[in-house]
C-alpha cells in the first residue's frame, strides 16, 4: 500500500506579532513548525502502513525552507519526501495549491500507484480545509474528509472502511481505493522518533521538484494566475468604541457590587432578565 | 546496529557548534546531539557576541550572521529604590568596521552557527537528549540518548552540554553543582518598533547601547542587570547567585518585575509587547569551580566547565575558544596517530592554559568570593552613591563643602572607614 | 504558500465592466443544510446575510434544497422563504439521504451550471467545507472559507469576502474577481439569525439529481448519532459562563458551574484552560473553538485575547471580571468587574440567586 501524506509548514502562529504602528507581520524570529493538524494525517498513515505494510510518503509544496517539515516527518517514519518549491508558486490560493499538489501525486503515482492520499483536516494559517477536497476533485478520487478512523482496509479488493464524523454523529463510510481522507484532529498521538529514524532523516535526500518537475506544464494555473482568490485588504480589528462600564460601590465589598452590577444590567436590558427568569431553575 | 562516529559532541551552544565544526572541516566524522527542537531554541543569552572568538572560527561571520547591533554605547548604572547614577562610555570609534561587540538573539545565532556547522560535514540529530555516557571500564566510549535504539559509539565524547552538565555529574567527572557557585538569570525581550527604540537610544542603524546595572535592584543579592537593544526589540534581565534566592525568598521572576518597575528603567519598556521570559543558570563560580576537563575518550567544553567571566559578563566567547581548542586537540592528535586518551588530552589544558581563558579566569578568582562576603556592595553602596549624586545635585542653598561632608558622613556612618578602605582593597585585589 | 496574504491590489480603475461571460451569473443563493430532518441553524442565518447581499446587488436570493423526497424536505423551502428566500431550488432524490461527496457535489455544481448565481453561500459545518471545497474546485472558482463579514463591492459586483488571517491577529478581505460564483463559507453564529417571517413564500424550482446507485462509490455503511446528553450545546445557548486561566486551578471552575446551574446556562472556556484539560474541548469558545451568541456571556478570569474574542464578541451583553483593569476584555466587555474572581463569582451567584427569587415571587 502507497499513502501520500500532504503537509504544510507553518509559523508558529502563537509566536505571530503584529506590529503595533504598522500593522504589518513581524516574522521575525516566528518558529516555523509542521502544521499540527498535518500529523494526525501523517500518524494515521504510518499506522496503516505498521498494519498492512507498504510505504508512506510525505509531500509539501512550499519555501525551500519547508525541507525541515519533510525530515521532521521522515523522523517520524516517512519513507520518502518530496518538496514541490517553484517561485511560480508563490502567492498561490486553495485552488492553485490542490492543482500544484493534485499533479506533484501524480507524479508520485508513476513512481509507484497511489492507494490513498491523507491530508489535516486544515492548516493553522489557511485554516480553509479545502486543499484535501481540492486535491480529490482533481484527480477525481472519492473525498473522505473529517475522518476520525480508519477501520480497515481491504487491499485485494481496493476497499477501505472509515468512520467519519458529520454535524451530529459519525457516519460509517466504505469507498474504493484510490480515496483522498482529511484527518480530525485527536485521533491517535504521533510516535516518538526511533534513533535508526533520526539518522535517516537526518540524511536523507529530499527530492526537490520545480514546477515542471512537479508535472504542472501550465504556469496558469498555479501561483497568483492560478488562483481566483485575491485578498484585496489586511487590517487590524477595529477595537469597540465603547469600552466596559466598570461596575464599582462604596468600599469594593463584592456582594454589594454584584447586586449593583445586576440592578445596572437589568435596567438595560430588561429582556434579559425575563429570559433568565424564565430558563433559571 | 549502532553508528560509530570519530567524535560525537554533546550540545549545539557555541561550545558544542565552535568544536564540531573545526572538527568536521579537519574531515573527522562528527555526530552533535542536541536536546532542544533546533539549535538555540532552548537557549538564553543577553546577549552580547564578542568578535574576536568567533572570527577565529569564521573568519567571515559578519556576512551572514544573524547580528541584531553593533554597540557603540555602554552604560552602567548604579541604581537604588528610585535614581540611578551611571557613566556613559559612548565613542564612535566603536563605529568603524570591523565591529567588536554586537548584540544578538541567541535562537537566531545558534541556528545559523549550526548550519555552518552541518555544512561542513557534521552530522547533526536534534531533539534527543543524551541521557548519560557510555563507558567501558574508565574509557568512554559513546552516548545513550533518550530514543529508542539510542546507542552510538565514537573515539570521544565532548561534554558541550551547558551549565549544570547532568552527563558529567552522572559520570563522576564533575562535583553537584554549588548554589553559591551559579547564578540563575531571567531574562524577557520586548518588542518595540525600530525607530521607537533608535530614538530612545539616541542610535540610529545598526547601532547598540548596553546598559550594564548593579544596585538595589538584586535587593541586595549578589548579582546584576542588564538591558541590550536588538533591531527590533529589547532584551532587559538580571541574574543573582542561587544561593542568595534561597535565602531571600525572593523568586526571580518578582526581582525582574520590581526591576522592570524602577522609574529608571520603566521608560525604556513603555509601548514594548513582552514575547519571551526565559530563566537559565550562568556558571559563576570562576577558576576554583573548574572540574577536571578531560579523561579518557572525553573533554568538557564552554559552560559545562564553568568557563563565564561574570565580571566582564563574558561567556560565549569563552565556550567558542574552549570548543575550539578541544577540537583543535583532537585534530592534532588525530594527525599524529596518537589516541584520545587521557594522558594524550592533557594537551587540551594546556592548550587553554596558554590562552586568555585560564590566564582571564585566574585573574579574577576571587571576585566570587568577595561579593559572597561582603553584601555592602550590593545593598550600601547603590545607596550612598546616589544619595551622594543627589545631595551634590540638588540646588537648595547649602554649600558645596558642606555637601561633602555630609557625604562623607553619610558613608561613615553606614560603612567604618576601615570597612571603606577593606572594601577598596577587597575589590582592588580581586581584579589584580 | 496558499493563503499567503500579500495584498494585491484588484486591476483596473473603478467600476468594473464585467465581461459577458461573467454578466450572465446573476443571484445570491444559499445551500440549505439539513441533517436528520432538521435545518441547521447556519443555513437560516445566512439566508439572513444573504437577503442584505442580494437586495444591495438588486437581485433575488435563492436557497438550495436537496434531500430525500417528501414533505419534510420541501418543507425547508418554506422555512427559507418565511427567512428571506425569493425561491429555492429542490432537488429530491432517494440518493440524497445521507450526505455524501459525490451526489451533493454533483447535483449542486449542476444546479450553479443550469442557473448560475454570482455569489454561494455554505455554512462553514463538517458538510458545507466538505462540499464548498469539491463544487468549487470542480467550477474552477474562488471560496472564501470562514468568513466573519460578507459586503459587496458594487463597483465590481464583487463579494467582498473578510475572515481572520495570520492565528486571528489580524483580518483580511478576499475578492474572487474573474470567477463566478464567488463562494464563501460562513461559521454557525457569526451571522445573526434573521426573525422568521411566516407569511412569506416564494418560487421552487424543481430539478433532478440524474444519478444511480450503482454510480456512486461510497456508501454508508451505518450512522451513530452522538448521544446528547453530554454533548455541550455551546452555540446555540443563551447564556454562557465562561472561564480562563485566570481561575488559577480546576478546582476552581466549580465556582463557574455554580453559576451556571443557577441561571441555566452552558459553561465555556478558553484555549488554555480547556487544553489543561479542566473542561471537555467541546467547551473551547474563539477562533479554533466555537463562535458563540449568548443573551448574556460572563467571562472571568479571562483576559480577553483576539482568538477568544473573535468567538463571543456578538455576544448581546458581556460582563467581564478581572484582577487586572488593564486586561484587553475590558475594551469589548459591556460591564467590567476588576477584583478576584474567586470571591466575586460566589457573590455574583448568590445576587442573581436572591434576584431571581424575588422575581419569581412577585411574577
Ligand atoms: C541571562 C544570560 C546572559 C548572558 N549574557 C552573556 C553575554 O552577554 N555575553 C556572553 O558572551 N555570554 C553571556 N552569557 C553566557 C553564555 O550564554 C554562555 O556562557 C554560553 O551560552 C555557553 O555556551 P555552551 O555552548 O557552553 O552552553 P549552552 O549555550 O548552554 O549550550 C548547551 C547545549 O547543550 C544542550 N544540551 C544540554 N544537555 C544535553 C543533553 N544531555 N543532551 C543533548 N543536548 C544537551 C542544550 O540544549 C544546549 O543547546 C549569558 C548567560 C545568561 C544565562
Ligand atoms: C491560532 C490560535 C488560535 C487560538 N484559538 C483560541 C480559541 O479558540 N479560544 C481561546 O480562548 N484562545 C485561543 N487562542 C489562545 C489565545 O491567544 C489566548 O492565549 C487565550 O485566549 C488566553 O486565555 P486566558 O484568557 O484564559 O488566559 P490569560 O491570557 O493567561 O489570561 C488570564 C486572565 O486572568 C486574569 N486573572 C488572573 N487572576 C485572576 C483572578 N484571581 N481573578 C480574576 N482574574 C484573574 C488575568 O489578569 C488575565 O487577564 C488561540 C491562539 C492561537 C495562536
Ligand atoms: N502547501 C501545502 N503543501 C502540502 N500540503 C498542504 C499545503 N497546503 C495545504 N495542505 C494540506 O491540505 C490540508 C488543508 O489545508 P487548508 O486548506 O490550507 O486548511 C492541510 O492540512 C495539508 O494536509
Amino acid at each position: 500500500m502507497h499513502i501520500v501524506v500532504c503537509i504544510k509548514q507553518v509559523p508558529d502562529s502563537a509566536q505571530i506579532r503584529v506590529h503595533p504602528v504598522t500593522n504589518t507581520i513581524m516574522r521575525q524570529g516566528v518558529p516555523a513548525i509542521v502544521n499540527p493538524y498535518d500529523l494526525f494525517a501523517l500518524e494515521e498513515a504510518l499506522k496503516l502502513k505498521d498494519k498492512y505494510g507498504g510505504r508512506v510518503t510525505v509531500l509539501t509544496m512550499g519555501p525551500p525552507m519547508a525541507e525541515a517539515a519533510l525530515r521532521k516527518a521522515i523522523s517520524y517514519g516517512a519513507d520518502d519526501a518530496v518538496l514541490v518549491t517553484d517561485r511560480a508558486f508563490a502567492g498561490s490560493d486553495t485552488l492553485a495549491t490542490s492543482c500544484a499538489l493534485a499533479s506533484a501525486i501524480t507524479q508520485i503515482h508513476k513512481d509507484m500507484p497511489v492507494d490513498l492520499v491523507f491530508t489535516g483536516k486544515q492548516t493553522i494559517d489557511g485554516d480553509t480545509a479545502q486543499v484535501g477536497p481540492g486535491i480529490a476533485k482533481r484527480l477525481n478520487m472519492q473525498l473522505l474528509t473529517y475522518v476520525s478512523k480508519v477501520r480497515s482496509v481491504d487491499l485485494e479488493n481496493h476497499e477501505i472502511t472509515v468512520e467519519r464524523r458529520s454535524e451530529g454523529g459519525v457516519q460509517l463510510l466504505k469507498t474504493s481505493t484510490p480515496s483522498l481522507i482529511t484527518v480530525l484532529e485527536g485521533t491517535n498521538e504521533m510516535r516518538f522518533a526511533t534513533m535508526t529514524n533520526m539518522f535517516r532523516a537526518s540524511r536523507y535526500q529530499i527530492k526537490v521538484w520545480n514546477r515542471e518537475q512537479a508535472g504542472i506544464e501550465d504556469v496558469t494555473s498555479v501561483g497568483l494566475k492560478g488562483s481566483p482568490t485575491v485578498v484585496s485588504k489586511v487590517f487590524a480589528p477595529t477595537p469597540r468604541a465603547v469600552k466596559a462600564e466598570i461596575i464599582q460601590c462604596v468600599g469594593d465589598d463584592p456582594k454589594e457590587l454584584s447586586v449593583t452590577l445586576l440592578a445596572k444590567v437589568f435596567a438595560k436590558y430588561p429582556k434579559l432578565e425575563k429570559e433568565i427568569a424564565k430558563r433559571a431553575v | 546496529m549502532s553508528e560509530k562516529f570519530d567524535v560525537i559532541v554533546v550540545g549545539a551552544g557555541p561550545s558544542g557548534n565552535a568544536a564540531a565544526l573545526r572538527l568536521a572541516e579537519a574531515g573527522l566524522s562528527v555526530l552533535q546531539i542536541e536536546r532542544g527542537e533546533s539549535p538555540g531554541s532552548k537557549n538564553v543569552q543577553g546577549a552580547i557576541l564578542y568578535s574576536d572568538a568567533l572570527e577565529k572560527l569564521i573568519p567571515d561571520f559578519r556576512d551572514d550572521a544573524p547580528l541584531e547591533r553593533h554597540v557603540i554605547e555602554q552604560r552602567m548604572w548604579v541604581l537604588d529604590d528610585n535614581s540611578f547614577v551611571g557613566s556613559h562610555y559612548r565613542s564612535d570609534s566603536f563605529n568603524k568596521e570591523p565591529y567588536n561587540r554586537y548584540t544578538m538573539i541567541r535562537a537566531q545565532f545558534d541556528k545559523w552557527f549550526s548550519e555552518r556547522v552541518q555544512k561542513a560535514g557534521a552530522l547533526l540529530i536534534c531533539e534527543t537528549t543524551v541521557s548519560h555516557l557510555l563507558l567501558d571500564g574508565q574509557r568512554v566510549i559513546g552516548v545513550m540518548t533518550d530514543r529508542q535504539g539510542g546507542e552510538i559509539y565514537a573515539d570521544a565524547v565532548i561534554l558541550a552540554d551547558g551549565v549544570n552538565s547532568l552527563l558529567a555529574k552522572k559520570a563522576g567527572f564533575h562535583p553537584e553543582l554549588k548554589p553559591k557557585n551559579v547564578a540563575l538569570a531571567v531574562k524577557e525581550i520586548h518588542f518595540m518598533p525600530q525607530e521607537m527604540i533608535e530614538q530612545r537610544f539616541g542610535v540610529k542603524g545598526d547601532e547598540g547601547v548596553v546598559i550594564e546595572m548593579v544596585g538595589k535592584i538584586t535587593k541586595g543579592m549578589m548579582g546584576t542587570g542588564f538591558l541590550y537593544t536588538n533591531r527590533e526589540s529589547i532584551a532587559i534581565g538580571v541574574g543573582c547567585m542561587l544561593s542568595d534566592f534561597k535565602n531571600q525568598k525572593i523568586t526571580p521572576y518578582e526581582l525582574l518585575e520590581q526591576m522592570k518597575a524602577h522609574p529608571s528603567i520603566q521608560p525604556m519598556l513603555e509601548g514594548g509587547e513582552m514575547k519571551e521570559y526565559t530563566a537559565h543558570l550562568i556558571p559563576e563560580g570562576g577558576f576554583n569551580a573548574i572540574p577536571n576537563l578531560y579523561g579518557d575518550g572525553w573533554m568538557i567544553v564552554g559552560d559545562a566547565g564553568m568557563f563565564v567571566n561574570a565580571v566582564h559578563r563574558e561567556g560565549s566567547n569563552l565556550a567558542m575558544t574552549t570548543g575550539m581548542h578541544a577540537a583543535d586537540t583532537l585534530i592534532e592528535l588525530r594527525s599524529e596517530g596518537k589516541e584520545f586518551t587521557s594522558a594524550n588530552l592533557k594537551r587540551y589544558k594546556a592548550r587553554l592554559d596558554e590562552s586568555f581563558v585560564m590566564k582571564d579566569m585566574k585573574k579574577y578568582k576571587n571576585m566570587p568570593d568577595v561579593f559572597h562576603t561582603n553584601p555592602q556592595f550590593f545593598n550600601d553602596y547603590p545607596d550612598l552613591i546616589s544619595q551622594a549624586a543627589r545631595t551634590m545635585l540638588t540646588v537648595d542653598g547649602v554649600d558645596k563643602k558642606t555637601k561633602e561632608k555630609e557625604i562623607r558622613k553619610s558613608f561613615r556612618q553606614r560603612r567604618s572607614l576601615f570597612g571603606l578602605m577593606g572594601d577598596a582593597f577587597k575589590l582592588w585585589r580581586a581584579f589584580e | 504558500m496558499s493563503e499567503a496574504p500579500e495584498v494585491k491590489k484588484p486591476m483596473g480603475k473603478k467600476r468594473i465592466e464585467l465581461d459577458d461571460r461573467l454578466k450572465a451569473y446573476k443571484g445570491v443563493w444559499v445551500f440549505v443544510e439539513h441533517e436528520r430532518g432538521k435545518i441547521h441553524p447556519v443555513s437560516l442565518e445566512l439566508l439572513g446575510e444573504g437577503r442584505k447581499l442580494a437586495d444591495s446587488l438588486g437581485v433575488e436570493l435563492a436557497g438550495v434544497v436537496m434531500g430525500l423526497p417528501g414533505e419534510v424536505t420541501r418543507s425547508f423551502c418554506h422555512e427559507a422563504f418565511f427567512h428571506g428566500a425569493d425561491l429555492c431550488y429542490l432537488m429530491e432524490d432517494a440518493l440524497l439521504t445521507d450526505y455524501r461527496n459525490e451526489p451533493f457535489t454533483k447535483g449542486l455544481t449542476d444546479l450553479v451550471n443550469k442557473y448560475q448565481p454570482e455569489i454561494l453561500l455554505l455554512g462553514a459545518t463538517t458538510l458545507g467545507r466538505d462540499l464548498a471545497g469539491s463544487v468549487a474546485t470542480t467550477l474552477k472558482t474562488g471560496l472564501t472559507a470562514d468568513c466573519t463579514e460578507l459586503n459587496v463591492d458594487l463597483d465590481a459586483r464583487s463579494l467582498l469576502a473578510t475572515r481572520p488571517t495570520f492565528g486571528g491577529s489580524l483580518l483580511c478581505t478576499i475578492q474572487t474577481l474573474n470567477y463566478r460564483p464567488q463562494m464563501a463559507t460562513v461559521r454557525p453564529r457569526v451571522m445573526p439569525m434573521p426573525d422568521a417571517d411566516t407569511a412569506r413564500t416564494g418560487r421552487i424550482i424543481e430539478d433532478t439529481l440524474g444519478m444511480f446507485e450503482k454510480d456512486i462509490i461510497t456508501k454508508v455503511l451505518e450512522f451513530i448519532p452522538d448521544a446528547m446528553q453530554d454533548k455541550p450545546q455551546l452555540p446555540f445557548a443563551d447564556i454562557i459562563i465562561s472561564g480562563g486561566r485566570g481561575m488559577k486551578k480546576p478546582e476552581n471552575f466549580k465556582l463557574i458551574w455554580d453559576l451556571a446551574k443557577v441561571l441555566g446556562a452552558e459553561v465555556g472556556a478558553t484555549r488554555p484552560v480547556c487544553q489543561a484539560g479542566w473542561v471537555d474541548l467541546e467547551r473551547q469558545v474563539g477562533q479554533s473553538g466555537k463562535t458563540v451568541r449568548p443573551k448574556l456571556y460572563i467571562a472571568a478570569g479571562i483576559s480577553g485575547a483576539i482568538q477568544h474574542r473573535v468567538g463571543m464578541d456578538a455576544s448581546d451583553v458581556i460582563i467581564a471580571i478581572n484582577s487586572d483593569p488593564n486586561a484587553p476584555i475590558f475594551d469589548f466587555a459591556h460591564y467590567g468587574i476588576v477584583g478576584n474572581a474567586m470571591t466575586i463569582l460566589p457573590m455574583l451567584t448568590e445576587a442573581f440567586r436572591a434576584h431571581l427569587a424575588t422575581a419569581r415571587k412577585a411574577g
